[in-house]
């Protein structure tokens, strides 16, 4: 089984998130990640999905969310051809003895420190979940108190926008 | 690795980066309601939707030329205009209108398409515009998408709805006993006419009510649009009284739904929910309308373009997949046409014949696809799966080629999935392409509607054949004739001297003729219904085949007897389905709904005492619905003459096999009243040939513990 980005357009209605859940619960599909959030269009919001399956209910799965209303375009972002990242906000034990040598390391990845505490400092980093996991795992003899990480997001290299030919038949409605 | 005509291959938009739903469709324009119109005159949309006057003189025009509108049997996609009566508009204003409106010139929408045509439409640049709230904007929707008949019961949320209906006088309510009844009835009459089922409840328990009818009209791809009113928007999610979330229970059972809060999205979200139940592959829509949006007010505006944009079904077939299935029909030795309910949805019971007449190739029908071809036609082998003949079994196993045809290759149909077919290989023709591969890996991958597949497929198979390129079945016809004459559908009467249910349901179907409706409930009977009536035509078998619905017979029959008055409809039911849902039968006595009700009397739940006959033992739990101390068969608990003349109609009882024939004539010359038949018949009878669940079609019963014996091929 392999991890396959899915960006998928879609209404931004109330509801579209539940129907996309659930249809990936009735089939059986596990969901890796999901992110949503708006795009360069109001009345589209944006999905990517992660999931982790076979060629075959892959197929099965972008077919079944093809068929929702409210789905307006899916399509597979292949790894190499596309920019994916996560966002990830830790947040570290870290008092005077230890926070210079968190610093460094935090330095290595280059992520940032959004902000200290006396006992504690906070760490944002995005990139690839390589990456991610990676500075987690450094990072943990220090004593990792908190730790949130968002779905991936991705988008397609090269000049071409996904949104473009989908929303033709938007503006016309309108 | 074929090529997937799916409009997201997955591949494929891995591949281009483009590939999308867009991609498939030819007029990326909005979808004004028009499709009758560009149906019929073979027009465009018109370019503005805004354009009232233009867009009503094509509808006009088009529901004119349209051929056979409102005639049974045509087909869901294509319909809305089609379905219109052409009533005299009404003189006044809907009655909650203020005086200062009554005043007004007659809106637009409330012209019929002639009207428009004729000049109606060019009166005011208001002309398409009325003030009204969004109850009437409700009715006046249903009204213009052609909704004739709704079967409801009103409800505290609902309220705001039934007044204006009671103004209605294009719409008739019928007020049925039960949601469910509701549900199934909107199911049998869009089953049975092609036409759209409306049914209507209130918040809370109404809603609630109708998800069986909705899982089941979704189950097998029924055009039925459900309003159900919503608390007022202020309470929602409050947990107010009687407030459900049936847009979130309904998610997964409906092929769409809308929450409604604002009255000036009534109009518009019914012609949606009309054209999204009745266009690509039909299913229920529910429109749940919080109680304030229908009392407040709002502008109706008729016709109002849709807000789809990412609806887009695929109808025409791809040229070079046809091609290439005509290429494989006529070069395989043995192929089988799998016909599914798609066929009789897309109305493409004509050239599904000349398909099989030009080719010679056998033809098996689902149980929703019964009466896509003849019964009585040399080429058909009968009904596939679970309960098919051997015939059409053994077909689908030993073929080379299978043509799929709107079919989805249900469990009931293949058994084990890794045994089927082994050596066919597959063409699969649907509208709905997530049914491709979905259960069989397709060879040949063809999205759209049967109709237009099956006129393609006919001109590619004569281009084909006048290449001098003819397929060659003669041997294999010789095999499935042998199977056919040594393994007929047959049944054993009873030794004791009563009644094989076999044996009633044969005589209904010979005494009522092809022309009659029958409408089954689930069990048993609805097995036999499937194997002993025969079916010449679509729409005469209407049964719930996907969801199994025990009970679905009375209402849907209401249903369709409803949808079909001058039709004679049966109800087959067994007497446990009946009791589920016979309180439609008071419906239909005082709605004046005429159909008959043949019970199955058996006393027991037949199928299941089936199985824990030949799969537990003898261990009958819980399937005996009669007194086992006092009654030997069937079950006078209760005494279904007395219920059937308590609910008003007229009730018979049959329980010798010399009877059979007077009671179904004696039924048949009553037609002011519903007729119920208790037909007291032995418990156990038994569905054959069977394959059992779970295990391969290879090991078909044809008769409890005998196996065909396949190798006397002539092979």
């Amino acid at each position: 089984m392999t991890n396959h980005t899915l960006s998928v357009l879609v209404e931004n209605k109330p509801a579209v998130l539940v129907r996309i859940a659930a249809l990936f619960a009735r089939r059986g599909f596990n969901i890796d990640s999901l992110a949503v959030g708006p795009t360069e269009h109001e009345e589209i919001s944006r999905m990517t999905i992660v999931v982790n399956c076979e060629e075959h209910p892959l197929e099965q799965v972008t077919k079944q969310l093809n068929k929702l209303v409210n789905v307006l375009k899916i399509v597979e972002l292949e790894p190499s051809q596309a920019v994916q990242r996560e966002l990830v906000l830790i947040k570290i034990r870290a008092d005077a003895d230890t926070r210079s040598k968190v610093l460094e390391t935090v330095e290595l990845f280059r992520a940032h420190v959004v902000d200290v505490a006396v006992d504690a400092v906070t760490v944002e980093a995005t990139g690839g979940s390589d990456k991610l996991e990676a500075l987690v795992r450094v990072l943990e003899p220090f004593g990792i108190k908190e730790l949130v990480q968002s779905g991936t997001i991705a988008v397609g290299r090269g000049g071409r926008s996904i949104t473009d030919r989908t929303l033709r038949p938007l503006e016309k409605t309108a | 690795m074929t090529e997937q005509t799916s409009p997201t291959p997955p591949k494929a938009h891995a591949a281009s980066g483009q590939a999308d739903k867009t991609s498939a469709r030819s007029h990326p324009g909005p979808t004004p309601l028009d499709i009758a119109a560009r149906a019929a005159a073979g027009s465009p949309a018109p370019a503005a939707p805004a354009d009232a006057a233009t867009q009503a003189t094509a509808q006009g025009s088009a529901s004119q030329g349209a051929p056979g509108q409102g005639a049974p049997g045509q087909g869901a996609p294509g319909q809305l205009e089609g379905q219109a009566k052409h009533a005299v508009p009404r003189p006044s204003a809907p009655p909650a209108q203020h005086s200062a409106q009554h005043q007004a010139p007659h809106p637009a929408a409330h012209q019929t398409p002639q009207q428009a045509a004729h000049g109606g439409g060019h009166s005011a640049p208001h002309a398409a515009k009325m003030k009204v709230t969004g109850a009437q904007a409700l009715v006046l929707a249903l009204e213009k998408v052609g909704a004739d008949v709704v079967f409801g019961i009103p409800g505290g949320a609902v309220l705001p709805a039934y007044d204006p209906l009671l103004d209605s006088d294009k719409i008739r309510h019928i007020l049925v006993r039960h949601e469910q009844g509701a549900g199934h009835a909107a199911t049998g009459y869009a089953q049975a006419t092609g036409r759209v089922g409306v049914c209507m409840a209130t918040s809370g328990p109404g809603a609630t009510n109708l998800v069986t009818p909705l899982a089941d009209a979704y189950m097998d791809s029924v055009p039925v649009v459900a309003i159900t009113g919503q608390v007022s928007t202020n309470l929602i999610g409050t947990d107010g009284f009687q407030e459900a979330d049936i847009s979130g229970i309904t998610l997964p059972i409906t092929k769409h739904n809308f929450l409604v809060t604002r009255p000036e999205d009534i109009a518009r979200t019914i012609g949606e929910a009309f054209h999204l139940a009745s266009t690509g592959r039909p299913g229920p829509v529910l429109v749940d309308i919080a109680k304030d949006a229908m009392q407040a007010t709002t502008d109706f505006v008729w016709p109002v373009p849709f807000d789809l944009p990412g609806y887009h079904p695929v109808t025409r077939p791809h040229a070079r997949q046809v091609r290439e299935a005509a290429k494989m029909i006529t070069e395989a030795r043995k192929p089988v046409l799998y016909v599914g309910g798609g066929v009789i949805k897309a109305d493409a019971a004509g050239e599904l014949r000349r398909l099989a007449e030009l080719t010679h190739i056998p033809v098996v029908t689902t149980l929703m696809a019964r009466g896509a071809f003849p019964d009585s036609h040399d080429l058909h082998l009968g009904m596939p799966g679970m309960h098919g003949t051997v015939a059409a079994v053994g077909a689908l196993q030993k073929a080379d080629l299978i043509v799929a045809l709107g079919a989805r290759f249900d469990d009931r149909v293949t058994g084990r999935l890794d045994s089927f077919a082994p050596d066919a290989a597959i063409v699969h023709a649907d509208i709905d392409p997530a049914e491709i591969s979905k259960n069989r890996r397709a060879d040949v991958p063809i999205v759209g509607d049967c109709k237009e597949v099956l006129t393609d497929l006919i001109a590619a198979v004569q281009q084909e054949q006048s290449a001098g390129r003819t397929g060659d079945t003669a041997d294999w016809w010789a095999q499935l004739r042998g199977w056919r004459d040594t393994y007929p559908l047959g049944f054993d009467e009873p030794e004791d001297g009563s009644l094989a249910p076999q044996y009633v349901i044969e005589r209904i179907g010979k005494l009522a003729g092809p022309d009659a409706v029958y409408v089954a409930g689930v069990g048993q009977h609805q097995m036999w219904a499937a194997q002993f009536v025969g079916y010449e035509h679509p729409r005469t078998f209407v049964n719930s085949g996907g969801a199994g619905t025990m009970g679905y017979a009375v209402p849907a029959a209401m249903g369709a007897k409803v949808g079909l008055p001058s039709t004679s409809v049966w109800a087959i039911d067994g007497d446990g389905c009946f009791q589920m849902t016979n309180q439609e039968l008071a419906t239909c006595s005082i709605e004046g709904i005429p159909v008959k009700v043949a019970i199955i009397n058996n006393g027991n739940l037949g199928m299941v005492r089936q199985w824990q006959t030949l799969f537990y033992d003898q261990r009958y739990s819980n399937t005996s619905l009669g007194d086992k101390k006092t009654e030997l068969r069937g079950t006078r608990v209760p005494d279904f003459v007395k219920l059937a003349e308590a609910y008003g109609c007229v009730g018979l009882r049959c329980e010798r096999k010399e009877d059979v024939d007077a009671v179904i004539e004696q039924a048949m010359s009553i037609n002011d009243r519903p007729v119920v038949i208790d037909f007291v018949v032995h418990h156990d009878a038994m569905v054959w040939p069977m394959v059992a669940a779970g295990t391969s079609n290879d090991d078909i019963k044809y008769a409890r513990g005998l196996a065909p014996q396949w190798e006397a091929d002539p092979e």
